[in-house]
């Protein structure tokens, strides 16, 4: 054992030196700023990560008795805490650019090539999406699958690898959109480098999910885990399809990428429409699927339902992508299909909601006095308002008013922060006091400021886009007597100030909340009682 | 576990399956929802045999109703160019200072006119005309090239200081500082004496010898009296009507670097009826002569 261990460590060194050694020569023959940033980024974890190795080599090993016999929550912790806050940091970000469509002042001059609006627009998409929303997919699952498996995480510490090499990937993208390295793909922007960092931290997730599914020692496997394998497979599907680049230099971010014109922007938005359904579809409904029956304490409404809908969902949402694509070089075969199998995917994604509302069925009382009931419930009636506004927005007839326009910002807006954003809080609600061993949150009430401020947050949000989507649908398409357009586009931009301003709001009101939340769990931590040791005691059941 | 069940009393049947406390209750799927579930599968079919739907080989089914996008945008492109073809005709035979006076020809040029200048002039001269820095308000009585219908068309048509006619308006005025035609001492002399021709020296001490070195490099195109020469497109300076700016800083920028400004040639890429069109618009908007 301790051979074994020192044999690795040995194999470590090897590898973070060489690792090392590279970014330092990445860092010299850099041929843009984005990857000389992050090969010295790059040079200091791996440079760093060789140091310590090297001290702790040869040294004594603490020994930690009975380790295998509890659950590997210390992951889930930091996961807890990185949701929270990488969801402050892009709620910030968002906030900051719908001020900036606002006022365009706020694209200072002496920002300009890397705040401006251009360059901080994916740092936000990335950062609720990727960061926020994958550190509670992260942390979720990993929560999840141990408890409904009755088993510890497989792999050890690999674990803490998926983790922190998620983050790395984060601070890659994020600093090197800033800078300019982007590959100009919607929620596929980082470059090459970075997304075959992305793949082998993927891949180790998969194995450590995977491997604690096959451990466990419960007959069957979990609905929430069914949801929680797709999205873990598919995700990794679509990254290495629509990330199938060829590096300009080795020593540079720019890549090429190998999909030629019109099959480019297909496989694109295969992946764009999927990133919706696996990312924050398929991984949200594995949250709701654990989190609302344990905090209702009543039993999922219907097997049969999760079933179908399950397997409907899986097969269907990976057609869907074209609808992003109507009117335009695609052919329209393509598009139909798009249209059809997005139409067909509403009951599928209702399925979801009849499971996670019915569950309530016997405890509708709660809703009274559980304000994080109150927030899951009020996120899967986002998930299917917006689950019912996407197939009608995919027809071809609403596509044509609706594309381009901010209805289409509004929709994945109601989407992201009542269905992903609100499953997140609720579940965040959940975890802490029991990662922490508290016996409540702090406060409840600062859950129902919480709550309001998003909510009404994501109301005005939602509504100011669809007032402005839909004007500027119709202004661009308004044509007089003779056939003639009567509206510039610079008037259809003038004309959205107010509603620009009514969404900042919304996201000042988002973002408030969102930080309530912080102090609410902060507090929860340091000064909610603790819980009874004897009940406390949470082991993989036999 | 010893946990106690989350089932109440007179709930039904569980699947007998537990996870960490879950349960699931053996419930049938809803019909509603089963229904409406088939009934989207059934359209599905109907509407992919009804539109292009499922790809072939070398093609894809075309749909019984014939339809496409492009058919679609190429029908309703046709019918509005079909429709509007008899009067497009009589906008080009007319003499252009006759469009005015036609009611019915006037206001189908100016609505044709909006929508082109809207389309393509409004990046520049903005959507309501009134122009910026560099790019001339069309709304006011001060004309670069002139302002009949005749010399807008002209404009339009062919562009200033561009590769892609051979009839655009063309001049160019000297760089006075960068090629060393006039001194720094002259330049601000110059530079004061033209603030003066609309009442704003900086220092009139230097307005004086201004007037001569205007008189020697400057009055062959912009007149003795500095109002200009509209075949060259020499604007007139004794207004208080700036295209660049008429502050000290921006005229010595002016007078010693010169200025450039280019505009595209629209015959290139507009009808002989739009640039029409656009023409008596653009004459409409208050300044046309």
């Amino acid at each position: 054992m301790a051979k074994g261990r020192k044999m690795s460590n040995y194999i470590k060194l090897i590898a973070l030196g060489l690792v090392t050694l590279f970014a330092m020569i990445g860092t010299n023959y850099a041929r843009d700023l984005a990857y000389q940033v992050h090969a010295v980024i790059v040079m200091i974890v791996a440079g760093g990560l060789f140091l310590y190795t090297l001290r702790h080599t040869d040294e004594p090993k603490k020994a930690v008795a009975g380790v295998e016999n509890e659950y590997f929550d210390s992951v889930v912790r930091a996961g807890a805490i990185a949701t929270a806050f990488w969801g402050v940091v892009g709620f910030l970000a968002g906030t900051f650019i719908a001020f900036q469509l606002a006022f365009p002042a706020l694209n200072f001059d002496w920002a300009q090539g890397f705040a401006n609006f251009g360059r901080l627009r994916p740092l936000h998409t990335s950062a609720v999406i990727f960061a926020f929303g994958g550190n509670a997919l992260l942390a979720t699952s990993f929560y999840v699958v141990q408890r409904t498996s009755a088993a510890r995480l497989w792999g050890g510490n690999l674990a803490w690898f998926v983790f922190w090499g998620y983050q790395l990937f984060i601070v890659l993208a994020a600093t090197g959109y800033l800078l300019g390295g982007t590959q100009s793909k919607e929620y596929a922007e980082p470059e090459w480098y970075v997304d075959l960092w992305l793949t082998i931290v993927w891949v180790a997730y998969l194995a450590v999910f995977l491997g604690t599914i096959i451990k466990r020692k419960e007959p069957h496997i979990y609905v929430a885990n069914w949801f929680y394998l797709a999205f873990i497979v598919t995700v990794a599907m679509l990254h290495v399809v629509n990330n199938a680049t060829i590096p300009v230099s080795i020593w540079g971010s720019k890549s090429v990428i190998v999909w030629p014109g019109v099959q480019d922007a297909m496989v694109q938005w295969w992946y764009g429409h999927n990133a919706v359904g696996f990312f924050l579809t398929a991984g949200f409904l594995g949250m709701m699927y654990y989190f609302i029956p344990k905090q209702a304490e009543r039993p999922v409404f219907s097997y049969k339902l999760s079933i179908i809908h399950f397997w409907a969902l899986i097969f269907l949402y990976i057609w869907a992508g074209p609808h992003h694509l109507h009117y335009t070089a695609l052919p329209d075969w393509a598009s139909t299909l798009g249209m059809v199998f997005s139409v067909i995917l509403w009951m599928p994604s209702w399925g979801g909601m009849i499971n996670g509302l019915m569950t309530l069925s016997g405890a509708w009382d709660k809703l009274r006095t559980d304000p994080v009931i109150r927030m899951m419930v009020i996120s899967v009636g986002f998930y299917g308002m917006s689950t019912f506004e996407g197939p009608m927005m995919s027809i071809r007839a609403v596509n044509s008013l609706s594309h381009y326009t901010d209805w289409t910002i509004g929709h994945v807006h109601s989407g992201a922060l009542g269905w992903n954003g609100m499953i997140t809080f609720g579940a965040l609600y959940y975890l802490v006091p029991v990662l922490w061993k508290r016996e409540r949150l702090y406060s409840l009430s600062l859950v129902s400021w919480h709550f309001w401020l998003a909510t009404i947050g994501i109301v005005l949000y939602a509504a100011s886009m669809w007032v402005t989507g839909i004007m500027e649908g119709l202004m661009w398409r308004e044509v007089d007597a003779n056939g003639f357009l009567v509206n510039s586009f610079a008037d259809t931009v003038a004309a959205k100030f107010p509603m620009y301003v009514v969404r900042g709001l919304g996201g000042v009101m988002f973002l408030a909340g969102s930080i309530i939340m912080c102090y609410n769990l902060w507090m929860t931590v340091r000064r909610a009682p603790a819980k009874e040791a004897s009940l406390s005691v949470q082991v993989p059941a036999e | 576990m010893s946990k106690k069940s989350q089932k109440f009393e007179g709930d039904p049947n569980t699947t007998g399956h537990e996870w960490d406390g879950i349960e699931e209750f053996d419930n049938p799927m809803p019909r509603w929802w089963l229904w409406t579930f088939y009934a989207t599968i059934i359209w599905g079919v109907l509407y992919t045999i009804a539109y292009p739907a499922w790809p072939l080989v070398n093609s894809a089914t075309a749909g019984i109703l014939g339809w496409s996008t492009r058919g679609d945008v190429a029908a309703e492109i046709t019918a509005v160019e079909e429709a509007n073809a008899p009067i497009n005709a009589k906008l080009e035979a007319t003499e252009l200072t006759a469009i005015a006076a036609d009611p019915e020809l006037n206001s189908y040029a100016v609505s044709a006119g909006d929508a082109v200048f809207k389309t393509w002039c409004a990046q520049c001269h903005g959507s309501g005309a009134a122009g910026a820095k560099g790019y001339p308000n069309l709304l006011d009585d001060d004309w670069l090239w002139g302002g009949s219908v005749e010399d807008i068309h002209a404009t339009v048509a062919h562009g200033i200081r561009n590769e892609d006619s051979d009839d655009a308006r063309y001049s160019e005025m000297p760089a006075f500082g960068r090629d060393e035609l006039l001194e720094r001492e002259e330049i601000s002399q110059v530079v004061n004496f033209v603030m003066s021709l609309s009442g704003e020296a900086q220092d009139a001490s230097q307005v004086e010898a201004g007037s001569v070195v205007f008189a020697e490099n400057c009055a062959s195109c912009h007149a003795d009296d500095g109002t200009g020469d509209r075949s060259q497109g020499a604007p007139n300076l004794a207004d208080a009507i700036w295209l660049y700016g008429g502050d000290y800083a921006t005229l010595t920028e002016t007078v010693s670097n010169s200025r450039y400004g280019v505009m595209p040639a629209w015959n290139t890429r507009l009808t002989e009826a739009q640039i029409r069109a656009v023409s008596a618009y653009v004459h409409q908007l208050g300044g046309g002569e």
